[in-house]
């Protein structure tokens, strides 16, 4: 083992300091917390391609009023016409169907004008389903967003307060939130939506007001853990108001479990308001929404199956896209129950 | 050397771990053997690999991690090699696991009792009331008070201390040939931790068992091994037996340690920590690991990995200043104290150099060295 | 455990006395009486109906009464059919609301547990991979339109069930699928989480230290740990079938409790929705102090520490 070996000349002069090999050195690039997280969301396809769909529709359901402006406009001449894209010829799209039996062309049947096409069919009254379902995503989005806003604030700002103030306070707002999580939630927006009928803000506001216990929950319990911490004890200590250490040292370090919550809290909101216009008491006609669609596609779903199917496969995409990106977000942000 | 001795031998082992970052080159050329009886202590800073030799042994070792290179021989036999059934065969039989922390490592919803039961069960064969039975037994010998009352109880029962001789219970119930205890007194109070040492000693000779000892506690190697191992950046940089290492360091990495540990003749308080942190494993440097860190470092320790270069049969060190051509340099004066009494000691016939284990050696290391215990 | 258990109940019942006085409030808040569509009746008339069901009293009176009778189990007259007792109403349509359910929620947990597992054992392979889309499909598809969906293909299409209707274990398949779907993807996901979580966990590594084979660790260490979790979303679990029952029993014309609220819902039956209200909230309750008390029972490190208090 320590046969000679032989070495140059000045192999065992002592290095210096200066020249010493740099031991500080880190291989891995250094990120932030957030980069790291944004690396984790764009490292997870899924997640990613998710929300880019997410984005895509938002873009096409919030510029319908100027690519689809008449939702409402209805011709009973033009009643349940199937799908047509012109230069199409698949059945399906091309504007027929089966009708005793045999392949019919509604178009011509009904004397719809050769230049007059719908790419998505129409609706019982004639309206064009393609310009009422954009039109209905768009309202069952600003349900879903204005709804989880409201549910964000209150839930956001119950949380702190609960956790911040301890004591009876904590325990009586405990209280409230156990006595609201003990009746179904559906009961609760159904009431309200007997008693404030109609329009959209009363369902936005019975969807937001039975979501935001969850939230405030999951705030309650992140602030508890971080009221102890030596950063918000060392703050306090020195003299700095609790409204400016709730803003610059716990809403900062809730984010994560704040926009976790959120994206679960978005879908959830779209399909209790599908769920309300489905049963009747949502969204009233003339408006349309991706539940009043479905209910009026079901219908007919044995004969015009594509009424009920198009506004179904969106709102299902829109529900599976926000799912898929809440957990690769909880993924992103929480490495230690990743799926990876 | 003995070769129908050893029961372990680790050969050129390496291991690396796929990350998202790179490959993690966690174990290089790692070599080492382990004698039936003896306890063979692996001395590192976190990080160097220690815990992912014992995974190796025990064929437990993450998803993520490649074995690029060499053999890992329990009673000749390759357990690289070995089907997950063989492997199952081996581990909680043969070969049985402490873990660091005993309040995570029992099952919560599990009656003690029968989680002791659970190896003698599946190895042995035994009847669910006869292994309890023998559970039992165990439990006593690990000294648990009112074993008979408390078998029925679940973890949570138990304190920290208490849970790890419950999991040195599991352990040893089936009279493994090997035991690997990997720090598994990093978690307790000290006196707690002095308690478990007694046990695992007393347990060895009761039921000679031979014990691979991971630790970053040099003073609990101490009073617990006959060869020590130190391990820095995935390598061995030195080894030798206990008296070897603690007396007559030679690797400048051990020098630190030793230097950074209390005692109480270090009465100054001038306790030196080792400067800087290990290498990133992702690219190791070239060269000598510990260069670095080194205050003995020399140009060549920057360029060409130094050998083993042999100091006694049983003691051999990785650094180029063993070397016939090396410039002689003065230790810390900790170890410069150490080497003396080692002088003394070698010239009064007292040292254990080459031989396993004396009676008189275990004296030696538990009489000077109780001062060492604690970090 | 008695003081503890006594409290709980405390709560149920100031619980339920809320929810109560809560609702018949609001009910009183609301916009219309069941006689707007027969606005030709004289005002003698009006005053009789109003007088039969207690409405021309003052609202205090009217408020004691209602809870006083509640507490009996007399939750008034419905306004939709004139004769009929809510409780009776209630009483005869629970049956098949609660097999439905009952169904739905045990095959959705089982299959939930199953997937689940499988799902966490058999990590980031295609096993897991196609549980994860399953119940991502199950969480994202309203239940409305799973079970449009299954009544047309399976019912009319294929004509292997009955298409709608109450009548024998046939009848029951669909809506039970339906019911289904929602507790399956919650459970499947739940327990995946849990399971990889305790599947990394130092006692599991020290049981595979221990030489047991894959499938003993699973069944006798992994299993019950992530199982007992599962107690704590039984309740949840229940809500989403009480939802998905309102639109599932009324697309499958099942005579149900959920059926009769959507119906009550709509020509706003009053008696008949406060009535069910306080039926969903007390079962919700109920269910939640069972899995409690489960809970409890199932996980000795809450039985034991409750032992002490």
């Amino acid at each position: 083992m320590d046969e000679k070996i032989k070495l140059p000349e000045d192999a065992f002069q002592p290095v210096g300091k200066d020249d010493k090999l740099d031991d500080e050195k880190i291989a891995a690039p250094s990120r932030t917390f957030l980069q790291d997280a944004w690396h984790r969301l764009k490292e997870n396809k899924a997640a990613f391609i998710s929300m880019w769909i997410l984005i895509i529709i938002a873009l096409f359901a919030f510029t319908s009023p100027i690519t689809a402006p008449n939702p409402n406009s209805a011709n009973p001449d033009y009643a349940n016409l199937p799908p047509k894209i012109p230069g199409v010829n698949i059945n399906g799209f091309n504007g027929t169907s089966i009708q005793g039996g045999q392949r019919v062309d509604q178009y011509k049947a009904n004397n719809v004008p050769e230049s007059k096409h719908f790419i998505l069919g129409t609706d019982y009254l004639g309206r064009s389903l393609g310009q009422r379902i954009l039109h209905g995503t768009m309202i069952s989005l600003l349900i879903g967003l204005f709804a989880t806003l409201i549910d964000l604030l209150i839930g956001v700002g119950y949380g702190i307060i609960s956790a911040w103030k301890g004591g009876v306070v904590d325990l009586v707002m405990q209280r409230i939130i156990e006595i609201m999580q003990s009746i179904p939630n559906i009961v609760i927006m159904v009431l309200l939506l007997l008693v404030i009928k109609g329009g959209i803000l009363p369902i936005i506001l019975a969807i937001a007001i039975n979501e935001w216990t969850t939230m405030a929950r999951l705030t309650r319990a992140q602030t508890l853990q971080l009221k102890s911490q030596e950063y918000v004890l060392a703050a306090q200590t020195l003299g700095e108001s609790s409204g400016k250490i709730a803003m610059k040292h716990l809403l900062p370090n809730l984010s994560s479990v704040i926009i976790i919550q959120t994206m679960f809290t978005i879908p959830a909101a779209i399909f209790f308001e599908a769920f309300l216009s489905y049963i009747g008491i949502g969204i009233q006609a003339p408006i349309a929404s991706l539940g009043t669609l479905i209910n009026d596609g079901q219908r007919n779903f044995q004969f015009l199956p594509f009424q009920m199917w198009y506004p179904a496969i969106v709102l299902a995409i829109i529900m599976i896209a926000f799912n898929i990106l809440a957990d690769g977000l909880r993924d992103a942000f929480d490495p230690r129950t990743s799926r990876h | 050397m003995d070769a129908e001795k050893n029961i372990l031998e680790v050969q050129d082992l390496t291991i690396n771990f796929h990350t998202y970052a790179g490959t993690v080159q966690a174990i290089r050329n790692v070599n080492f053997h382990l004698k039936k009886g003896e306890t063979l202590a692996i001395v590192g800073e976190s990080g160097s690999g220690k815990t992912v030799t014992t995974k190796t042994i025990m064929g437990l070792l993450a998803n993520n991690a490649e074995v690029a290179k060499g053999t890992v021989k329990f009673h000749g036999k390759d357990i690289l090699e070995m089907s997950e059934k063989e492997l199952q065969a081996i581990r909680g039989r043969d070969i049985a696991e402490i873990f660091q922390d005993p309040m995570t490592s029992l099952d919560p919803t599990m009656r003690i009792g029968r989680q002791i039961a659970e190896p003698l069960m599946v190895h042995k064969g035994f009847s669910k009331s006869k292994a309890e039975k023998q559970a039992l037994e165990m439990l006593k010998l690990v000294g648990i008070t009112n074993a008979e009352e408390r078998v029925n109880d679940y973890p949570h029962q138990f304190s920290g201390g208490m849970r790890q001789r419950i999991v040195i219970a599991i352990a040893l119930v089936c009279y493994p040939e090997i035991l690997i205890a990997d720090e598994p007194t990093t978690a307790l109070d000290v006196t707690i931790q002095a308690q478990i040492l007694d046990l695992m000693k007393e347990l060895q000779e009761k039921i000679s068992t031979s014990i691979i000892f991971i630790t970053h506690d040099l003073g609990v190697v101490a009073s617990m091994a006959d060869r020590v191992a130190v391990m820095y950046a995935g390598k061995i940089v030195e080894y030798g037996t206990v008296d070897e290492i603690f007396y007559n360091p030679q690797h400048p990495y051990t020098w630190g340690l030793l230097n950074s540990m209390p005692t109480l003749d270090t009465a100054k308080g001038q306790l030196e920590p080792i400067p800087g942190t290990p290498p990133d494993l992702l690219e190791p440097p070239v060269g000598d690991a510990f260069a670095a860190r080194n205050p003995y470092a020399m140009k060549i320790d920057e360029e060409q990995e130094p050998p083993f270069f042999k100091v006694s049969d049983t003691h051999y060190a990785a650094t180029w200043l063993l070397h016939p051509d090396a410039p002689a340099v003065e230790p810390p004066a900790e170890v410069v104290r150490r080497q003396k009494i080692y002088q003394e000691r070698l010239s009064a016939g007292t040292i254990n150099q080459g031989h396993i284990h004396s009676k008189g050696n275990t004296a030696f290391a538990g009489a000077d060295d109780d001062d060492a215990i604690g970090e | 455990m008695v003081k503890y258990l006594a409290r709980r109940i405390f709560y149920l019942i100031l619980t339920m006395f809320l929810i109560a006085s809560v609702t018949f409030f609001l009910m009183k808040l609301m916009p219309g009486t069941p006689l707007n569509n027969q606005a030709k009746l004289t005002a003698s008339q009006i005053h009789t109906i109003y007088q039969q069901y207690g409405l021309d009293k003052p609202l205090w009176q009217q408020y004691v009464t209602y809870i006083v009778n509640a507490v009996q189990g007399n939750f008034g007259t419905s306004f939709q059919f004139s004769n009929q007792a809510v409780s009776y109403l209630i009483g005869s349509r629970i049956g098949p609301s609660a097999i439905i359910g009952a169904q739905g929620m045990i095959l959705g947990v089982i299959l939930g547990i199953c997937t689940g597992s499988l799902s966490a054992i058999r990590k980031n392979t295609w096993v897991d991979g196609t549980a994860n889309i399953i119940s991502i499909l199950g969480l994202s598809i309203p239940s409305f339109v799973f079970a449009i969906l299954l009544q047309y293909y399976f019912g009319l299409k294929l004509q292997l069930f009955p298409v709608a209707g109450w009548g024998g274990f046939a009848s029951t398949i669909l809506p039970t699928i339906a019911l289904a779907a929602s507790p399956f993807a919650t459970t499947s996901r739940f327990v995946r989480t849990e399971m990889v979580d305790v599947m990394g966990s130092d006692y599991i590594e020290l049981a595979r230290a221990k030489g047991l084979s894959r499938f003993g660790i699973v069944f006798h260490h992994a299993l019950r740990n992530s199982l007992i979790p599962l107690v704590t979303v039984i309740g949840p679990l229940a809500v989403g079938i009480m939802t998905g029952s309102m639109v599932v029993e009324n697309i499958f014309s099942i005579p149900g409790i959920g059926e009769q609220f959507v119906k009550s819902i709509l020509v706003n039956d009053y008696p008949t929705i406060m009535g069910v209200t306080l039926l969903y909230s007390g079962l919700l309750c109920l269910v939640l102090l069972i899995t409690d008390i489960v809970y409890g029972i199932i996980d000795p490190r809450i039985r034991l520490s409750g032992k002490g208090e």
